[in-house]
């Protein structure tokens, strides 16, 4: 009976590598390359043991608890291993349970979605035998990484990271990665489609670290429901508990055993729910073109909103130890050569024009959106009806527009909440939003080359990313290679005032304005006089 | 009135000439099949009808209005149901069509929910997971609950099952009892044959015969099954007379409209018994031209 379920169990794994091979490899080489380069870097930050008692400090308040998880007591940070493993532990964890979480609803529902489960199943194989090698898919990847990370941190051979540490550490990543496996193996059967799947799969894990957040924050007992909150009791380099990795594992099993039953009881194509029947009707939000061009940019808007809130908060919540250790990295001083203002002030310039630069991304792919749709033959749904290609261009570059300042906005608020926590003396609200929002217009520029980009020369829309990579470079390192001035100032965003460094002068912001709106008109005059390829 | 005037049209990809002056026109409450192989030019040619392409010579008109110039305002009065319907994966059957109704600015409620039960949609469903012949319901539905002036449809039922394929049928049928206009590109011939009135063959970018299909027909050969009392003597030497059999006293060939009275005249002296006559299919039509087409391109035939 076993045997007859489980047949042609060890082709389909093989198979499953043989697809995957490539996305495990860069999920591996990311998670543990990231992983070693952070615990190297660590070194170089964290210097002495003040350094090490300063970062503990600073970690005590319950902001930075919601954040990053309880952390140890302060006479327990040791070493940088404590530091680690505080810091960079929860956010491994959650990008490991991703990984897991894509790999295993692609392997269950999405195969079986696509139609390839089924051409699979016609052959003489057993009823469980894709869900298995699904799992086994996960197992081995998990191990791998586990493995790899505890033995890799080990050797490494920096101070504090005990070998049984280091194991545990990676242990804790892997567990909870095959325990992120079993949840989405078991929604992979309850819904109906991939999509459900997946999404159910993150809600457990969005879930999971708010109520972590507000457990470590405010009342322990909740962060024990939370399997995000068990990575945090395992005290990895200090009591190193191997509780959480069993649990873990024991729910992984139960989780996967539970799947397994509901696969052998449910017909291919089928699921337990039914996924909700959609409106019949559009709702006025969407009828209206730029609702509408929001509304296909959702994920797009909210991935990238979540992010830059998130990046601008940490960056925000280290600015109490700013001084302490950047004042004595070279690197840090070059780029820092204001005299007259404090390294916070300094600081928080250099952080906006760098965030800017994030906040442009989701403007930029809205506007290559419209690109996209042409590929995918949809614009002649819209062009065959009494639409102008005006009006629909306008409507995304306008739909950039708010999305950008949507990302500012994000970008403020993140560093304002974070940074009024830690801080005595915090940058007033208006301060922080102000130099947010005076980076709009070399942000609107590289919307309109975009647009101009998209509505001229299609073919080429792609190139806008190799402009943005400059101002990426101009940003980070002008100062450390020295750029000439000419070649500093081909970068719109090194026309904005460094507010509050520089007054906010209404010169450059009129130019770039001016300058964004007359390469935006080329570019509709391009897109009006273009063939449509669909 | 002429509602589409095509005239010498001609869209060129770099050296590739995919339209070359091709010229037609389609008159008020007209259905016009549009036919050719695939890669023939039969979208490009509705692209630039759309105003999506620009043509590179020639002159082509909607309701008089220059496709490219005017098209947002000829395009208030069109429906057009692509062949290929992709549509936002996230919306549903319903969203979309009532997207499509207010862009169009002549959405009619009742018309809607009428086309979504005759084509039996299921307007609840993400587009995600519809089926192609659903992504085409969804383009119909909203076509036809559209009051359009001219329909344009490119190969609208190549997803559809039978069932459907007449309901599609039907509603064209009454769109064109209220007066409208359709142009129809297809290549399936019985369906153009049951619904055209004009009919235009494209093949490598130029329309090489087009009239109505009674028109076409002289152009081509009738199927003739043929019984007598007597023996008929000299068939074979007739003019005009092909692929000619004889099995048990009956005959069957095939015979150039041209030279159909000669024939008539003919056999009718060696006293019939039986005859039937058979109109030439579309597809006869269009085989014959495609034949001519592979001979001429390579001599010896290809394998």
């Amino acid at each position: 009976m076993m045997k007859n379920v489980m047949q042609g169990f060890l082709p389909l794994t093989k198979l499953l590598f043989r697809k995957d091979r490539i996305k495990i490899l860069i999920w591996l080489v990311c998670v543990t390359g990231i992983t070693f380069a952070s615990a190297l870097a660590y070194k170089d930050v964290y210097k002495t043991d003040a350094d090490i008692k300063g970062f503990a400090i600073t970690m005590e308040n319950p902001a930075m608890q919601a954040m990053l998880g309880p952390g140890y007591e302060l006479e327990e940070y040791t070493s940088i291993a404590q530091v680690f493993g505080h810091e960079l532990l929860l956010f491994t964890v959650i990008a490991v349970a991703v990984m897991n979480i894509l790999f295993v609803s692609r392997a269950t529902r999405g195969d079986e979605e696509e139609g390839q489960m089924e051409l699979v199943m016609a052959l003489s194989v057993g009823r469980l035998s894709y869900i298995m090698a699904a799992v086994a898919e996960a197992v081995t990847v998990n191990l791998l990484l586990a493995l790899g990370t505890g033995f890799g941190l080990y050797t490494l051979g920096l101070e504090g990271f005990t070998l049984e540490g280091s194991l545990l550490y990676g242990a804790l990543l892997g567990g909870s990665g095959l325990f992120f496996a079993g949840i989405t193996a078991l929604f992979a059967q309850l819904m109906e489609t991939a999509r459900g799947a997946t999404g159910y799969s993150f809600a457990v894990l969005i879930a999971s670290y708010v109520i972590r957040a507000v457990g470590d924050a405010e009342v322990e007992m909740l962060s024990l429901f939370s399997p995000l909150g068990w990575v945090s009791r395992a005290y990895v380099f200090v009591d190193n508990h191997w509780g959480p990795v069993i649990l873990f594992a024991g729910a992984a099993v139960i989780l996967i055993l539970v799947s397994f039953y509901l696969n052998s009881v449910r017909d291919l194509f089928s699921g337990f729910f039914r996924p909700k029947r959609g409106k019949i009707h559009a709702s006025p939000y969407i009828k209206n073109p730029l609702g509408f061009v929001l509304h296909q940019q959702r994920m797009n808007i909210i991935a990238w909103a979540l992010g830059i809130f998130f990046l601008s908060a940490a960056f925000g919540s280290i600015m109490g130890e700013l001084e302490s250790y950047f004042s004595d990295l070279e690197l840090m001083q070059m780029m820092f050569q204001h005299d007259q203002f404090s390294f916070m002030e300094q600081f928080s310039a250099l952080l906006m024009g760098i965030m800017a630069l994030f906040g442009v991304i989701p403007g930029m792919i809205c506007v290559l959106g419209l690109k996209g749709e042409e590929k995918k033959n949809r614009t002649e749904l819209i062009f065959s009806r009494p639409v102008s290609r005006n009006t629909v261009m306008a409507t995304y570059i306008s739909a950039a527009a708010v999305i950008t300042v949507i990302m500012q906005l994000m970008t403020a608020l993140g560093f304002w909440f974070a940074g009024s926590a830690v801080m005595d003396e915090a940058f007033t609200a208006g301060d922080i939003f102000r130099s947010a929002l005076v980076y709009l217009p070399a942000m609107w520029s590289v919307i309109a080359l975009t647009t101009f980009l998209t509505g001229s020369v299609p073919r080429f829309s792609a190139t806008v990313w190799l402009y943005f990579g400059f101002c990426f470079l101009v940003v980070y390192f002008k100062e450390t290679l020295q750029m000439p001035e000419w070649l500093v100032n081909l970068s719109v965003f090194e026309h904005i005032p460094e507010y509050p460094l520089e007054d906010i002068t209404v010169k450059p912001v009129v130019i770039l304005i001016l300058l964004a709106a007359a390469v935006s008109i080329a570019g509709f005059f391009g897109y009006n006089r273009r063939d449509l390829t669909g | 009135m002429s509602i589409i005037e095509v005239n010498k049209v001609t869209k060129k990809y770099g050296e590739f000439t995919a339209l070359d002056q091709i010229s037609f026109s389609v008159q008020e409450g007209e259905v016009f099949g549009f036919i050719g192989p695939n890669g023939a030019g039969k979208s490009t040619t509705i692209r630039i009808l759309l105003g999506m392409l620009r043509r590179n010579a020639g002159d082509a008109k909607i309701f008089g209005m220059d496709v490219w110039k005017d098209a947002v305002e000829i395009h208030k009065r069109v429906a057009y149901v692509p062949g290929d319907v992709s549509l936002w994966p996230n919306l549903t059957g319903g969203e979309v069509i009532d997207l499509f109704l207010k862009m169009s600015g002549k959405g009619n409620k009742k018309r809607r929910d009428e086309f979504i039960e005759r084509f039996q949609l299921d307007p609840s469903k993400k587009c995600r997971t519809y089926s192609k012949g659903n992504r085409q319901k969804v383009a119909l539905v909203a076509a036809f609950s559209q009051d359009a002036d001219l329909y344009i449809f490119d190969e609208p039922t190549s997803g559809l099952d039978p069932l459907m394929e007449r309901t599609f049928r039907q509603s064209v049928q009454e769109a064109k009892d209220n007066g409208k206009s359709v142009f129809l590109s297809s290549h399936i011939l019985s369906e153009v044959e049951k619904l055209c009135d004009k009919v235009a063959i494209i093949r490598e970018g130029k329309i090489i015969e087009q009239g109505t299909l009674d028109e076409l027909r002289h152009l081509t050969r009738s199927r003739v099954t043929l019984q007598t009392k007597e023996k008929v003597t000299g068939l074979s030497e007739m003019k005009g007379i092909h692929q000619l059999e004889e099995k048990d006293g009956e005959y069957t060939f095939q015979v150039d409209s041209e030279e159909m009275d000669a024939v008539m005249r003919h056999i009718s002296r060696s006293g019939i018994v039986k005859l039937e006559c058979m109109p030439p299919t579309l597809e006869d039509l269009f085989i014959r031209y495609y034949g001519k087409h592979e001979k001429a391109e390579a001599p010896g035939g290809r394998s």
